[in-house]
């Protein structure tokens, strides 16, 4: 498959990059591409220019500050996850990182790039949301609760790059997910993460985007055990439907994946 | 049309490619190293699995111009001076092959895995080549040639 005609820019610079994308109103973001690519090929997606900001190994790196854990944004997968800082601070995210996709694809696709996507699928999202994390951006930091706003869409401007993403580091969290035989995505996947006497429940690969379930998140505020969400389920309504999954077989799964991620979150 | 200069198995090759030419149609076609497989053409078979700068990745899946500067081994360029790359020839030696459409893929996969990890268990090989399909399902004997030639290369290191 051939993707359409595009003009290629190799961003020297976050400020150059965000000069391209002002002045190009059909340019695309490339950073490890291993979506934005294969989007391209099926024609799904046809930017007029493509900016390539992956030579700027500035944003590329994993900084613990105290109670917070600073990864940039053109940090790939597989840095995330082999990141001694990562698995010492928060490993239920260096454990997500590794169950990404497979080597190959962990080895160019960056947090940043999958957080920008949004993805209904993606695994990063669901991780950024229960940490309740920050989004920093070439303009501005903004709440995890804020950032994701639908399928494939974010607060994001169009001239707007996300430079590193701040995650406060929870006194304990888990990721579980379903994953689909064939593509590896979430279907569902839940991360949990509790710090003092309040947690914080995301689901991906259920809905059209990343949510909250704030029932789960009451009741593992009183009590962090498995069995305490056993009874709360999401509702069926809320969850997409195709031919993967019903949105009954989802919901359920929500439920079955939160159980092993409290129970992952207990080690 | 970029100019680029990508260093393919050792030697520097210097061109013109249309930004939207994907790797493994530069390496397949403009190179002619036609050793990289293109299969599902979707990132999910791993037939074109390539090294860039050491690191396993698909060649389906990107840009020919965004490999600039960059070095490539291929499947060419595993065998040195007529000797194959241990785990060419575990592959030869357990039949990790069927019909061979898949091998050069897993056997790029396989070589960034041991450099990643050197000790290897069998669960950890097969968890590994998630990103690698074999449609004669002929995976048992993939799994026995990784894991032998990750020890010989362990014991030779």
């Amino acid at each position: 498959m051939i993707p359409a005609s595009f003009v290629y820019h190799k961003a020297a610079s976050l400020k150059e990059a965000v000069a391209l994308l002002a002045a190009l109103p059909e340019a695309k973001l490339l950073a490890g591409g291993q979506s934005l690519i294969a989007a391209m090929k099926m024609r799904l997606a046809r930017p007029s220019d493509v900016i390539d900001i992956a030579g700027l190994r500035d944003l590329s790196f994993v900084r613990r500050e105290r109670d917070r854990l600073v990864i940039g944004a053109l940090t790939t997968h597989h840095d995330v996850a082999v990141s001694a800082d990562v698995q010492g601070a928060i490993p239920a995210l260096a454990q997500l990182a590794e169950g990404i996709a497979d080597p190959a694809v962990r080895h160019m696709g960056t947090l940043g790039g999958s957080v920008a996507n949004n993805d209904p699928a993606a695994d990063y999202p669901a991780a950024v949301l229960a940490l309740g994390a920050s989004v920093r951006t070439t303009r501005r930091t903004v709440a995890a609760d804020a950032f994701f706003t639908g399928m494939f869409s974010t607060i994001l401007e169009p001239d707007e790059i996300v430079t590193e993403i701040e995650f406060p580091i929870p006194e304990r969290a888990g990721y579980c997910k379903f994953r689909n035989p064939a593509s590896r995505y979430a279907m569902p996947g839940v991360f949990v993460a509790a710090k003092g006497k309040g947690a914080r429940v995301a689901v991906t690969g259920a809905a059209p985007s990343v949510f909250r379930v704030v029932d789960m998140e009451a009741a593992l505020s009183r009590r962090f055990a498995t069995d305490a969400i056993a009874d709360i389920s999401v509702a069926v309504e809320d969850m997409t439907s195709d031919l993967h999954a019903s949105a009954e077989y989802r919901a359920h799964l929500v439920t079955v994946m939160a159980r092993r991620a409290i129970q992952a979150a207990l080690g | 049309m970029t100019a680029i200069t990508v260093t393919v198995n050792g030697e520097p090759r210097s061109t013109d490619v249309e930004d939207r030419m994907l790797l493994v149609y530069f390496l397949r076609e403009a190179l002619r190293l036609t050793g990289t497989h293109i299969g599902c053409d979707t990132g999910h078979c791993g037939a074109c699995v390539i090294h860039l700068d050491g690191r396993a990745v698909k060649s389906c899946n990107m840009f020919a111009v965004q490999a600039n500067g960059a070095a490539i081994t291929t499947i060419e360029g595993l065998a040195k001076d007529g000797i194959l790359h241990p785990v060419q020839e575990a592959f030869r030696e357990h039949h990790g092959v069927q019909c061979g459409f898949c091998t050069p893929g897993m056997i790029m996969t396989a070589v960034d895995l041991i450099r990643r990890k050197p000790k290897l268990d069998r669960p950890t090989i097969r968890h590994e080549l998630e990103g690698n399909l074999c449609r004669c399902t002929g995976y048992h004997n993939i799994v026995n040639a990784i894991e032998t030639a990750a020890k010989d290369m362990d014991t030779n290191s």
